[in-house]
């Protein structure tokens, strides 16, 4: 790309004017920050011993004021500067990084895949306990991820199939006494389940109300599981979650009578560290499953349906596809997913209550493949990684945290809608000259 | 003397209080161009609309006879008309896949072959043969398709990378790729320059010639009507005006009267 | 019977609210088609600006009642607008051509940064005021007397007169006849020299402002507000908003009254643990069964 450079002012008269414009500019965006700043910044309510009273932070507001004031006036004067330099928004500057990540991405991949195995001789516990969980994430994130980013569908409560996955899983596997990797596969059974339940009678409708709908239905499981105590243990939870073994091998100080220990097997010392480890390698392992699957469905008909219903449906329906069962394939699938996430988060948490089951996380995991670029796998990972550790970074990261995310979606949808990291290779191709590509 | 492929009759479809189609009785053949041509707002999208189940009409009936088989299509969801009885159509303003590949294009029209041999994708998941077959052939078909439409070269491209005419060209490929028994083409000529008439007039006729199949032509370009139409079907306020060959139509007084209105009256007084 | 007769009343005052929320949903999806997401937290953000306004005046001696009441309806009106109008030229107005989904996305970001920006700045804990408007009457004796609170009555006939006002702007007057007009095809409404974007913004202000004053009534009604509340009144003056029929006023104000009703009646009869979910299952059975509520327009495919 080359750049053409930002001609002089032809005359001072011209630079004046400009400044006057900017100014102007600069102080209507300073007043409307002087409006919204007042109320919530200026003052804050405080609340003791039971009374509310109020304080000032006008410093706050004139501080904010000013930086609007500011940031808006050099935004006005760089304009045309900008105007006659950029070859497009934002995305432009990044392209050749992009490029360069996707002609390498599968190695990349292999790459990221191979540090991901080998992190537990690398790093301590604690790295590879969050590591476990961003893992977790990416999982769900990959899950929604079919949902909304390849059927177009846009799921605000994900986290009812998270829940139903977790619940379900603890509950059946309690009931019957059922080992863990026993009861895992009757958890997405019963997610899936639930996806094709709350999708049959919603799936007909537009983008916005299926996008309320699928919020009230989270908020719907949220408040069963909070209430339905006889069931679900309710805001107190549920224990006695059965953990997973190593072909019967046990990870603990000691087995129940009939079992074996992994320790005990492999003639080590026992260290807490062996089931941390364990669990990171199963969810490595789900992971690494999901995204297989996905990959492998994107390829298929289904796959292609999807996305092509996301692109246009009225097309879709004249060329015979049916929208309800190709939608409804998608929510299954995704829900089926993030039922296994669920029943691995029970596994591992050993309990589990509705306060994991919030519309909080539905909103996390949207970020996630929101920010990542809806359909782009890779986006998800990273997207994911950053979601985890930024609040581990300083307690600062920690409470700005969804605040960050809710601007970041915003801004993400003005600036590149596709998403940081979103381009979509083809599902499959003719090949060179005709000849037909394995 | 067999059946029509089309049977269309007292087809009205009324929203409250207007009439956009007005007791439409007409027939199309296999192996026939039939032109629907009209003024503007006289009805011919609409027609098709019902034909294809976008609209539910408030009257009439629409018989389409295939392997000695009736459908319906009055009563049959939008989907199951394209699926089921084979009626394909093609839109006013293009309505590709843009994102996706010309190939993509072409296989997502060939749907519902591939979910039957891939037993609902798990015959896919394991890559079995059946379905291994299937999407080999499926391939063979977009191939032999891009290939006559001169867009070979492009099979990896994004659909939204054609130019207009080649997008027209692609989407007739596409629904051509469902293997139907009717193909209903909304306005193709629209936007296209006069080399780009001529071949899409060839591909029509190419087609009809080539495929057990009917064609039925929303048009304004009289070149493509006159030129390739074995029928053509005259409405003017959602009503039949006319009804007959080329030379017929363009001879009748009442197609005249609607395209270019009445004859100027004298001062009053002569 | 008189149990019933309260529980109505409980539920007309309540509707109210949901009402005067609920135009603001249909009032922007009648004009551009979409679903703002954020403006549940314009109305908890009203229910702070009330609630820092009645502290900030009683602080400063304002202590007659009416008079605080009406300046604190503007004062809440007033600065409510303000994040209306910037919500709408932030996140919605440079999606306008973008894909369907964005505009969605971009309002559910714009609504986790809301409650969260509150949440920061204000305290996570709830914040109680002290009732403002105290006392009732009587409006059948007996052994369970039914009592209408004056507050209840402030609230019902603030909402009527500003209903009868509304309605009149949108009949009589050229902003509403522009807004008719964009709401119909505004492509066409620009040709006609209608200034499309000041007639959206001035939508987005006109339904945060009647956002405010329902945060302003549920500040008086329970005394209790958190940064929360936008989130739950959302979705239920959503649902109020589809089963009056989305695009239509008086459709939303219904909506309102009857969700109200619905609420109350539930949590009086059966259960209140369970009531949110008793409004959830009347959004998903209106839009299964009748979509287009009950004065909406059947929505015709155009293809």
């Amino acid at each position: 790309m080359t750049e053409v450079a930002a001609p002089e002012p032809v005359a001072t008269t011209h630079r004046r004017l400009d400044f006057a414009a900017s100014l102007k500019e600069a102080g209507l965006a300073a007043l409307v920050a002087l409006a919204l700043a007042v109320p919530l910044i200026g003052f804050r309510v405080v609340e003791s011993n039971g009374t509310v009273g109020l304080t000032t932070r006008f410093s706050w507001v004139a501080i904010g004021v000013a930086a609007v004031f500011f940031g808006r006036l050099v935004l006005a004067l760089s304009r045309p500067a900008r105007r006659q330099s950029a070859t497009g928004r934002g995305g432009a500057r990044l392209a050749p990084l992009l490029q360069f990540g996707r002609r390498y991405a599968r190695l990349i991949g292999i790459f990221g895949v191979g540090l991901a195995f080998a992190l537990p001789a690398l790093a301590t516990r604690s790295v590879v306990d969050l590591a476990t969980t961003v893992v977790i994430y990416v999982m769900l994130g990959w899950g929604l991820n079919v949902v909304v980013g390849l059927a177009g569908l846009l799921d605000l409560g994900y986290v009812a199939f998270y829940a139903v996955g977790a619940y379900s899983f603890a509950l059946i596997a309690h009931a019957l006494s059922l080992s863990f990797w026993e009861a895992l596969p009757i958890a997405g059974l019963c997610a899936a389940t639930a996806g094709i339940l709350l999708g049959f009678p919603v799936l007909r409708l537009r983008g916005d109300y299926l996008a309320i709908v699928t919020l009230g239905f989270g908020e719907i499981v949220h408040i069963l599981l909070l209430n339905w105590t006889s069931l679900t243990g309710g805001p107190s939870g549920f224990g006695d979650i059965p953990r997973p073994s190593l072909f019967g091998l046990v990870f603990a100080p000691h087995a129940p009578a009939g079992y074996r220990t992994f320790q005990d097997f492999f003639g080590v010392d026992f260290s807490p560290a062996q089931r941390i480890d364990f669990l990171y390698y199963i969810v490595l392992a789900m992971a690494l499953l999901t995204n297989l699957f996905t990959i492998r469905l994107r390829r298929l008909p289904i796959g292609r349906a999807w996305e092509a219903l996301r692109e246009d449906e009225i097309a879709c329906r004249a060329l015979g596809i049916n929208p309800t069962t190709v939608k409804l394939s998608a929510f299954a699938i995704g829900a089926m997913l993030g039922g296994f996430a669920g029943a691995f988060f029970a596994t591992r948490q050993g309990f589990i209550s509705p306060e994991s089951f919030t519309f909080i996380e539905s909103a996390t995991i949207l970020a996630i493949v929101v920010l990542g670029g809806m359909g782009s796998q890779l986006g998800v990972v990273l997207a994911a990684i950053v979601l985890v550790m930024a609040p581990e970074l300083g307690r600062a990261f920690s409470e700005f945290r969804m605040l960050i995310f809710g601007a970041a979606m915003v801004g993400i949808m003005v600036w590149q809608p596709r998403g940081l990291l979103s381009y979509r290779a083809p599902s499959l191709r003719l090949g060179q000259r005709g000849e037909a590509a394995p | 003397m067999s059946a029509p492929l089309l049977e269309v009759e007292h087809l009205s479809m009324r929203f409250e209080g207007l009439v956009a189609v007005d007791d439409l009785s007409f027939t199309a053949e296999e192996r026939a161009i039939t032109a629907i041509i009209g003024p503007n707002g006289a009805g011919k999208t609409t027609v098709f609309n019902c034909l294809t189940g976008f609209y539910r009409s408030t009257a009439g009936s629409m018989i389409l006879h295939r392997d000695g088989r009736r459908f319906r299509l009055d009563r049959m969801a939008g989907y199951r008309i394209a699926r089921d009885a084979g009626v394909a159509r093609t839109f006013q303003n293009i309505r590709l896949f843009l994102g996706m590949t010309l190939l993509e294009n072409l296989m997502v029209a060939q749907h519902e072959a591939l979910m039957r041999a891939s037993m609902f994708s798990v015959a896919g998941l394991f890559g079995l043969a059946p379905y291994r077959r299937a999407e080999r052939a499926a391939k063979d078909k977009a191939r032999d398709w891009l290939d006559r439409l001169g867009l070979l070269d492009s099979a990896d491209l994004v659909a939204g990378a054609l130019s207009y005419g080649d997008r027209r060209r692609l989407e007739i490929a596409r629904a051509m790729c469902t293997g139907p028994a009717l193909l209903c083409l909304d306005e193709p000529a629209a936007g296209l320059n006069p080399r780009e008439t001529e071949t899409l007039n060839e591909l029509l006729l190419a087609i009809r010639d080539e495929h057990r199949i009917g064609l039925l032509l929303i048009e304004h370009d009289m070149k493509v009507v006159m030129g390739i139409s074995d029928r053509i079907l005259v409405l003017d306020y959602g009503k039949k005006i006319a009804e007959g060959t080329a030379e017929e139509t363009q001879r009748d007084p009442a197609v005249i009267r609607a395209y270019l209105g009445e004859p100027e009256r004298e001062e009053a007084g002569s | 019977m008189n149990y019933l007769l309260q529980q109505l009343v409980n539920g007309i005052a309540l509707g109210a609210i949901y009402g005067l929320v609920a135009i603001g949903y249909t009032m922007v999806y009648g004009i551009i088609g979409m679903i703002n997401f954020a403006h549940g937290e314009i109305y908890m953000i009203g229910a702070f600006v009330s609630l820092i306004a009645f502290l900030a005046l009683g602080a400063i001696g304002v202590t007659y009642v009416p008079l605080a009441l009406m300046l604190v309806l503007v004062i809440a009106m007033v600065f409510t607008s303000v994040y209306g109008w910037a919500v709408e030229r932030i996140a919605y107005r440079p999606l306008r051509k973008s894909f369907r989904l964005a505009p969605l996305i971009s309002a559910i970001g714009m609504s986790i940064f809301l409650q969260n920006y509150v949440q920061l700045l204000q305290g996570a804990r709830v914040k109680t005021l002290q009732p403002v408007v105290r006392g009732g009457f009587v409006l059948v004796a007996g052994s369970f007397p039914v009592q209408v609170t004056y507050l209840q009555l402030f609230n019902v006939a603030l909402t009527i007169a500003l209903m009868a006002g509304f309605t009149y702007l949108i009949a009589a007057t050229p902003l509403g006849r522009a807004q008719r007009a964009c709401e119909q095809d505004s492509t066409m409404a620009a040709l006609l020299g209608i200034d499309v974007d000041r007639t959206i913004s001035l939508t987005f202000v006109i339904g945060a402002a009647l956002a405010a004053v329902a945060g302003m009534m549920v500040l008086l009604y329970y005394g209790v507000i958190d940064f929360f509340i936008g989130f739950e009144a959302g979705i239920k003056a959503f649902t109020a908003a589809v089963l009056g029929g989305i695009g239509s006023l008086p459709g939303a104000m219904l909506g309102g009254l009857l969700i109200g009703l619905i609420e109350a009646l539930w949590s009086g009869y059966a259960s209140t643990e369970y009531k949110d979910v008793m409004v959830f299952v009347v959004l998903v059975l209106v839009l299964i069964f009748r979509p287009s509520g009950l004065f909406g327009r059947p929505e015709v495919e155009k293809v």
